[in-house]
């Protein structure tokens, strides 16, 4: 080790101030810190000793609690691509074909978004920020397997410049990273995000009725059809495919990493065990989707609004987004009464967006973003509340 | 009516080197030294002595300008050595050396029922002048109190919570006679009541128990239930215009002393603690010591850091520096200048942490285990990301993440309604300690309120 430091120390005083690359800096810190906590220590006045726990660490348990996404998200691209061109295949043939789609697109997004990252931090001379561990790995994660890795790559600009560092960069932004470069790719190439892209194919001719829509998909022609989506489903013979447990495991044709809600659950467990993640958000868009699913199945009216309330709970994206997307702290609602009345209202919205906007299948995205919006208005009331309370106090 | 307040957020911070209940006998330091930035807004002091001069504990060194009743006397006998001035000549150190034998100032002494019959006009007068008033801190702002005013409650907090506190049943065993004088006196100054709060989970010390003129609270719960703050803000909370006083069990008993004996005695047994000393325990000292004799040959090998106070909101003076005029604790530990190979994610269980974060496994060490912790930092600074931890460990109603915004955008009227006017820098001390984004949440608070006194 003492090699390492001792490269890094042979090089640094390039990196300083007078030195050749002194606007690099910031890369040079970035890296020396990767392999090295840093030897900064406590000011003489204050606390004296700190917590062990720093942004790095919180940030990396966040892309521990998204490896089993990862990991059934790369078996299931490969599972659904056996399926629909109807060849046996063994698991790890399965996991390979999904890897084989998956990593590609992950390279893409860590790469393209650390470059433009470091370009902000030499520009801008702030320290190469953790933010975006989380977001690179989130990012893959929301895309279709079928995705092309240009697309990946300018969103993911997208997202890391106007998103994120416009604003000040990470702890600054408004909107989640992650959700934004998928709502500029769902916006700028609707065609490549949307309809029969959720299941990778390759030159492989499809077995005969095959169709690789997702049920949401089913459930909005339903709707605007006024026909039933079980029928439709039942006619395209995946027997057993869009029965609730199933669905739960989440061996159905989605975006890579958020079929699964049983792994996104898992994922909840390690953020929540953790105390990364707010387990008032993520069971609050849980009870918001299931308690406007219910109000929808009184109501009624075609077979999508009858469709039973725990259904939205593990179909579409709802899981994931619920424990990875709407617990970033900096987009999300900061005080503890606002994450819940937060939370809740994604669970509401994305249900509202599902079923009765056609024009948008799945609803998480476009409700997370949307609540991201809203939560500053939310937090404001809540803070206002506890200035009254203090204003209050003052005429006992 | 006393009350019982039960605190359930908080943080405990247990290290290792907590002073074993008796008392070592050392030299006494050669000097002795008055820091005025131990005070809050003490920005203009006038100086009453000049190098060369020979004072007696309880001559006056110098008064604040905006304050000149006050007088910050010397707590020893001997030859004032050194002014040390900083920038813009203003006041940093004023260095005594200090004689074998104390000599003291004399003034008239009374007995406690003598005490009672006195008008508060003279009692202003006697401690303000006689050196032990600087004790009486006043909140909002956390300054030394203006003798003049008079405050709507004083809050005295019976117990330290802090890590390795000193433990003011053997610190002040056998001062009763004293605290209680000192109670008599202070309860001239407000038609309030004086609240002493002490721990409800242990016994109330001998010193503390039959003392009249008082309320008595208990307080349970973790660090910070011990921050005077933390029980205001239950007891009898501060709003704007509010004004109410805080003052140690010690501050106490050194006007007790003034009163009953008729010398500012500052004599006190200090806490030399921290995992880096040898044998943790007591010294008898007086206030302003130099640390070096105090801890000679008590310290381990290996760069250390000389703390006047406590991890949490002591200063680092070095083993040649001087004790703070607030401190009752001497702190060893050691220096954390080292890169540590992965060191922010390899999993640990020697790193305490408040968070649970992958591989930071403290958690799992049960409430028991004393951790050696060093001046390491643990991280970069970054932006706030981590939302709702900071209320874990801050028993108030108060939303600390909005507060230091406020600060940071200067924005009065925010600063002033999420309750900068409650808060001084020792509550939010451990919101610091657990920082993921590693601010010095203790500098931009007193910042804020340096803004809010001065706007």
């Amino acid at each position: 080790m003492k090699f390492l430091q001792k490269k890094f120390d042979q090089i640094k005083p390039h990196f300083e101030k007078g030195g050749k690359w002194e606007k690099f800096h910031p890369i040079y810190e970035g890296h020396r810190t990767i392999f090295f906590a840093p030897d900064f220590v406590t000011g003489k006045k204050g606390a004296h000793i700190r917590d062990g726990n720093d942004l790095k660490r919180m940030m990396f348990t966040v892309i521990i609690a998204m490896i089993p996404c990862l990991i059934f998200g790369m078996w299931n691209v490969g599972h659904q691509h056996y399926l629909a061109t109807g060849v046996d295949a063994s698991v790890l043939d399965k996991f390979i074909i999904g890897a084989l789609r998956t990593v590609p697109i992950i390279i893409v997004s860590y790469g393209v978004g650390l470059l433009t990252e470091f370009t902000f931090c030499v520009i801008r001379q702030h320290p190469v920020e953790e933010g975006f561990l989380v977001s690179g790995m989130l990012i893959p994660l929301v895309m279709p397997p079928t995705i092309p890795l240009w697309q990946v790559g300018m969103a993911t600009v997208f997202a890391v410049i106007i998103g994120k560092e416009v604003f000040g960069g990470t702890g600054m932004n408004i909107l989640n990273v992650a959700l934004l470069a998928r709502a500029f790719l769902y916006f700028a190439y609707p065609s490549q995000i949307s309809g029969e892209v959720w299941t990778y194919l390759g030159d492989v001719p499809t077995v005969d009725g095959y169709s690789g829509a997702t049920i949401l998909a089913y459930g909005a022609e339903a709707a605007t059809n006024k026909t039933d989506m079980w029928a439709l489903i039942a006619e395209k013979g995946y027997t057993g495919m869009y029965e609730f447990w199933n669905m739960f495991i989440g061996i159905i044709p989605g975006s890579i990493g958020e079929t699964s809600t049983l792994m996104c659950l898992i994922g909840a467990f390690i953020l929540i065990a953790t105390g990364v993640g707010s387990w008032k958000i993520i069971l609050s868009v849980f009870v918001g989707a299931f308690a406007m699913g219910s109000l929808f199945n009184v109501f009624g009216g075609n077979s999508f609004l009858e469709m039973p309330a725990q259904y939205h709970l593990v179909i579409g994206g709802l899981a994931f987004g619920a424990v990875f997307m709407a617990t970033d702290p900096v987009s999300a609602a900061q005080t503890e009464p606002g994450k819940w009345i937060y939370g809740f209202l994604i669970g509401v919205i994305t249900v509202l967006i599902r079923v009765v906007n056609p024009a948008y299948p799945e609803g998480i995205m476009l409700a997370i973003l949307f609540m991201n919006v809203f939560a500053p208005l939310i937090d404001f009331y809540v803070v206002e509340a506890n200035k009254k309370r203090r204003l209050k106090r003052a005429t006992v | 009516m006393s009350q019982t307040i039960k605190l359930k957020k908080g943080f405990d911070i247990n290290l290792a080197g907590k002073a074993e209940n008796r008392i070592s006998e050392t030299d006494q330091p050669e000097t002795f030294a008055i820091k005025p930035s131990d005070f809050n807004h003490i920005t203009m002091a006038k100086m009453m002595v000049a190098e060369g001069d020979n004072v007696k504990a309880g001559t006056p060194l110098f008064y604040e300008k905006t304050m000149e009743d006050v007088l910050f006397c010397s707590p020893v006998s001997g030859e004032i050595v050194e002014i040390r001035r900083g920038e813009k000549r203003r006041v940093m150190e004023i260095r005594i050396l200090a004689d074998k034998e104390i000599e003291f100032e004399k003034s008239k002494t009374f007995s406690i029922s003598d005490i009672n019959g006195l008008g508060r006009e003279e009692l202003q007068e006697m401690l303000s002048k006689g050196g032990v008033w600087p004790n009486v801190i006043q909140r909002p702002y956390g300054c030394v109190a203006n003798p003049s005013d008079t405050p709507k409650s004083i809050f005295i907090s019976a117990f330290d919570s802090n890590p390795l506190a000193p433990d003011y049943s053997f610190t002040q065993n056998g001062n009763e006679q004293y605290f209680q004088a000192g109670i008599n006196a202070l309860k001239k100054f407000t038609s309030g009541v004086i609240h002493l709060n002490t721990n409800a989970n242990a016994e109330v010390a001998q010193v503390f128990a039959q003392i009249e003129n008082v309320q008595n609270n208990k307080i349970s719960g973790a660090h910070p239930a011990g921050n005077v703050g933390v029980q205001i803000h239950h007891i009898d909370p501060i709003n704007k215009g509010d004004l109410v006083w805080t003052i140690s069990p010690q501050g106490i008993v050194e006007i007790g002393k003034l009163l009953t004996e008729g010398i500012y005695d500052t004599s006190k047994l200090l806490a030399v603690t921290g995992s880096e000393v040898k044998s943790p325990g007591y010294v008898k000292t007086y206030t302003g010591a130099c640390l070096n004799k105090l801890v000679a040959g008590n310290t381990n090998e290996g760069e250390k850091r000389y703390i006047s106070g406590n991890v949490l909101t002591g200063e680092a003076v070095g083993e040649e520096g001087y004790l703070g005029f607030y401190h009752q604790q001497i702190t060893v530990i050691p220096e954390g200048k080292y890169e540590e190979l992965f060191g922010w994610i390899t999993p640990t269980t020697k790193k305490l942490s408040f968070h649970k974060a992958f591989g930071l496994l403290s958690y799992t060490g049960g409430k028991n285990k004393e951790y050696v912790l060093d001046t390491n930092q643990h991280g970069e600074h970054r932006n706030f990301v981590m939302t709702g931890a900071f209320e874990k460990v801050l028993p108030m109603d108060i939303l600390p993440n909005y507060l230091f915004k406020a600060i940071f955008a200067e924005d009065f009227d925010d600063m002033e309604a999420l309750g900068i006017y409650e808060l001084v820098e020792e509550d939010v001390a451990l919101c610091e300690f657990i920082d993921v984004s590693k601010h010095d949440l203790q500098e931009i608070l007193r910042e804020g309120i340096q803004l809010i006194k001065n706007g």
